[in-house]
């Protein structure tokens, strides 16, 4: 099983390794190390976003609020900094984390005290995020010229040749991958995942389990919140509008299984990182941004497609093994 | 009038470890109730799932009619006529009744649509035929009780015209009236015709309804007949019917003073009033028919289910197990009867399987240490004897008795003081059965006590100190397992059979 989803995280970085050397034929400069890096910068944010995504998607859960929990996280940082431009920033990477936490708690306290499925909870909870940043911000924009320096900075200063904003991709990535592979609460996600019913069984508190997983990405949300803001410069009631979906998609074509239970932090990423190329690719080769969108969307559907041939096979193999018994 | 309706001779069919049946016949015939009796794991069910085409026999033939015939699929068995009533009715609660009764064979208008009308009208025909003209034919089916849904079914039954119908257990959640019931509507299939197999724990209502009988022991036909020949003595000797004395390896082991107590342990729906002590080293038996609610206390002493009154101490404190994790941190663990559902998380490794209740002790700072959680594995799979290949190993690909052995080291390595085994041997082969009888023998010599629910006889009474009998959430009575008692008292005070009649 382990070795099938190496080769998937395998296929997946060659499927990338093409896209760019594809790319590069029509547009040379595209695989110039500067510009990869760029396009991992670029992706930074939904890599993040991803692996929050990936905790709850593992529970047999689903967190659909995400990219509203980032707006509004994002929307409080933003007012705040325009408000008193003297806080400093680190407070405001702490108190978007502290709101996203508290929205992913609400979520997970939903799911867990009153057992309504996540996707129901999660959809109602999208919208009336998306209400709050009109009723906190006044249905107002927040502009550039309003931000303090350190607040836009904070996410471009560069370290080793990156800028800071890979460099919380890269430490939260390697955080989230001993979260999962090396505590007993990851140990406690991926087995509530594969069955709930034996790990309640075992001990495990699967409603606990799936509301620390909510708290997870909600957490993961609330810090992108800050990131996007001093990314694009703009804290606005539209901001990562619909993009709930483009988390999810990264899930499902890193191969993060939506029956819950299986899932690598590399493929999460990978799955990231593969909608990073193909946005920056297909402006390079004068394909419409249009095309984004339904080449996203056969990607996904191919990733499903080999999930099942991928569980096809390991069904074969289980009876070879029995009959040989 | 008793014509030989079907037909099974020879038939076989094994699963990896296990043969579930070996050469067996069976006759049915029109116009007649068939009884299949045998314990838990006699290869009713199985043969159930030969006869609707759900499994495929490795060898022997199935004649209808006096013609060979072959049942392929689900679809196959329908078309020749065969349907299954089970105990938990196959149906869809969202259709109405007679989209349940008509289901795939609907009348159609001259469109290929369905013809509605037409078939509320036929429906409200078939329910009145069989004396259900107080279904609401429009009515979706999860508005009515199991009672009338069975009587859907039956009318299903009669909508598709087949002449072999298959009550598996089909009173298990019935009340008595609801039974006298259905028992008037099988005597009105009997007098349509059709050939019936009744499978049933309770005798008394395998002698109110049925003809003739058949008798299956591990996968075996071992008895057939007339039940007006045939006492319910003859019968209870055939199902059991072998020498009780055979591999267990029960040691002789000085019983301690009681480690825990239950009393008066009640819920307000599966279990009453239940009362018993276990000592140190000791194992003691839980015996009953199948729903006679030993799991449900067994769950409830793990915290799983909730009780409403009663007492549970463990070495003599009052413990309130409200979660497993409460249980298992107590000292109470729980071996699953269902090992693929609740007892190891199947795509999971070996080692993680068994360091998952453990976690906190492998663990350093709150992260894990792999190197301690395989040996600790490999500590605790040894004494098991496990056999694979690693302890990275995907438990799936495991045998039955391999996963088994695996749920049992899990527990072991959180040190309880209680194991409780809920059919521990159920559906695995013969060589890990007896690991794990052997194993039992070791837990107690090391002052462990356990309790084991179990349902086949040779096991109760070869492993128990002493014996609990269940009967409808109540414990009957408990024996001391002193070599005197029989397997025939052990199945009379189960099914409420009288003792003096032997």
């Amino acid at each position: 099983m382990s070795r099938l989803l190496k080769n998937r995280e395998i296929w997946l970085l060659l499927v990338i390794g093409a896209l760019v050397v594809a790319t590069t034929l029509r547009a040379p400069g595209f695989a110039q190390p500067a510009n990869l890096l760029d396009i991992f910068n670029n992706t930074s944010i939904l890599m993040i976003l991803a692996l929050g995504q990936m905790a709850v998607i593992i529970t047999r859960s689903i967190d659909l609020s995400m990219a509203t929990n980032l707006a509004l996280s994002g929307m409080i940082v933003a007012l705040t900094n325009a408000a008193f431009p003297d806080i400093p920033v680190p407070f405001l990477m702490v108190l978007a984390t502290f709101c996203g936490l508290v929205m992913g708690a609400f979520n997970g306290i939903l799911v867990w005290k009153l057992g309504i499925p996540a996707i129901v909870v999660t959809l109602g909870t999208l919208t009336i995020f998306r209400g709050l940043i009109f009723v906190i911000a006044g249905g107002s924009w927040v502009n550039a010229d309003k931000f303090s320096t350190d607040f836009v900075q904070y996410t471009r200063i560069e370290f080793l040749g990156l800028p800071l904003l890979s460099w919380y991709a890269i430490t939260i990535a390697v955080m989230f991958f001993v979260l999962m592979t090396r505590t007993p609460m990851g140990r406690a996600i991926y087995a509530i995942g594969v069955n709930p019913t034996a790990s309640t069984y075992a001990g495990i508190n699967v409603g606990r389990t799936t509301f620390v997983a909510f708290c997870i990405s909600g957490m993961l949300a609330g810090f992108s919140g800050y990131l996007w803001v001093s990314r694009y410069v703009i804290g606005s009631v539209e901001v990562a509008n619909g993009y709930e979906l483009t988390i999810i998609a990264a899930c499902v074509i890193g191969g993060i299984s939506i029956a819950g239970g299986v899932g690598t932090v590399g493929s999460a990423l990978l799955g990231a990182l593969f909608l990073g190329v193909i946005n920056s690719a297909l402006p390079v080769i004068n394909i419409s941004p249009f095309w984004q969108m339904a080449i996203s969307g056969a990607a996904i559907i191919l990733a499903v497609i080999l999930n099942a041939r991928g569980q096809k096979q390991k069904g074969r193999l289980i009876l070879k093994k029995g009959n040989t018994q | 009038m008793s014509q030989l309706k079907l037909s099974l001779s020879g038939i076989s069919k094994s699963f990896p470890g296990v043969i579930a049946l070996n050469q067996v016949s069976l006759e049915l015939h029109s116009g007649q109730v068939t009884a299949l009796i045998g314990e838990n794991g006699a290869g009713k069910s199985t043969l159930v799932k030969v006869l609707t085409g759900i499994y495929q026999p490795d060898s022997g033939s199935i004649s209808i009619d006096n013609e060979l015939v072959e049942l392929p699929t689900p679809h196959s068995a329908f078309e020749k006529g065969i349907t299954a009533i089970h105990q938990e009715t196959v149906l869809f609660d969202e259709l109405s009744v007679a989209e349940n009764i008509f289901l795939g064979h609907a009348p159609r208008t001259r469109f290929r649509t369905i013809d509605w009308r037409k078939m509320h009208a036929k429906a409200r025909v078939l329910l009145h035929d069989i004396g259900a003209a107080h279904i609401n034919s429009e009515l979706p089916l999860k508005e009515l009780g199991i009672a009338n849904k069975h009587l859907v079914a039956v009318a299903r039954a009669m909508s598709i015209e087949a002449e072999i119908v298959i009550l598996d257990e089909p009173t298990a959640s019935l009340s008595h009236k609801e039974i006298e019931d259905l028992f008037d509507l099988i005597r009105l299939l009997k007098k349509e015709g059709k050939a019936i197999l009744f499978i049933s724990h309770k005798f008394d209502e395998i002698y109110q309804i049925a003809d003739r009988f058949s008798v299956f022991r591990d996968g075996e036909m071992v008895g057939e007949g007339e039940l007006k020949n045939t006492s319910q003595q003859d019968i209870v000797r055939l199902m059991v019917g072998r020498s009780v004395d055979q591999i267990f390896p029960k040691r002789k082991i000085a019983i301690g003073p009681p480690v825990l107590a239950v009393a008066n342990l009640s819920h307000p729906t599966e279990f009453d009033d239940i009362s018993f002590e276990l000592g140190k080293g000791e194992i003691l038996g839980f015996y009953g028919l199948v729903g006679a609610g030993r799991s449900e206390v067994m769950q409830a002493l793990f915290g799983i289910t909730r009780t409403a009154s009663g007492t549970i101490t463990l070495d003599g404190t009052a413990i309130k197990p409200k979660s497993p994790a409460d249980a298992i941190k107590a000292g109470i663990v729980y071996v699953p009867e269902e090992r693929g559902k609740q007892g190891v998380v199947m795509d999971l490794p070996v080692f993680q399987n068994v360091s998952l209740p453990s976690l906190h002790k492998t663990s350093k700072n709150g992260f894990l240490v792999l190197a301690r959680e395989f040996a600790l594995t490999r500590k605790y799979t040894r004494r098991m004897d496990l056999r694979a290949s690693s302890l990275s190993q995907n438990t799936g690909t495991l045998s039955g008795g391999n996963q088994q052995k695996i749920v049992i080291a899990k527990w072991l390595a959180t040190q309880p003081r209680v194991i409780i085994l809920d059919e521990p041997t159920k559906g695995i082969d013969i060589g890990s059965k007896a690991a794990v009888h052997e194993f039992m023998g070791d837990l107690v010599d090391q002052g462990l006590s356990v309790i084991m629910v179990s349902s086949e006889l040779p096991e109760i009474l070869g492993m128990s100190d002493r014996i609990v009998v269940m009967r409808d959430g109540k414990i009957v009575v408990i024996h001391k397992n002193d070599g005197t008692l029989s397997a025939e008292t052990l199945v009379k005070t189960a099914a409420n059979i009288s003792l003096d009649a032997a």
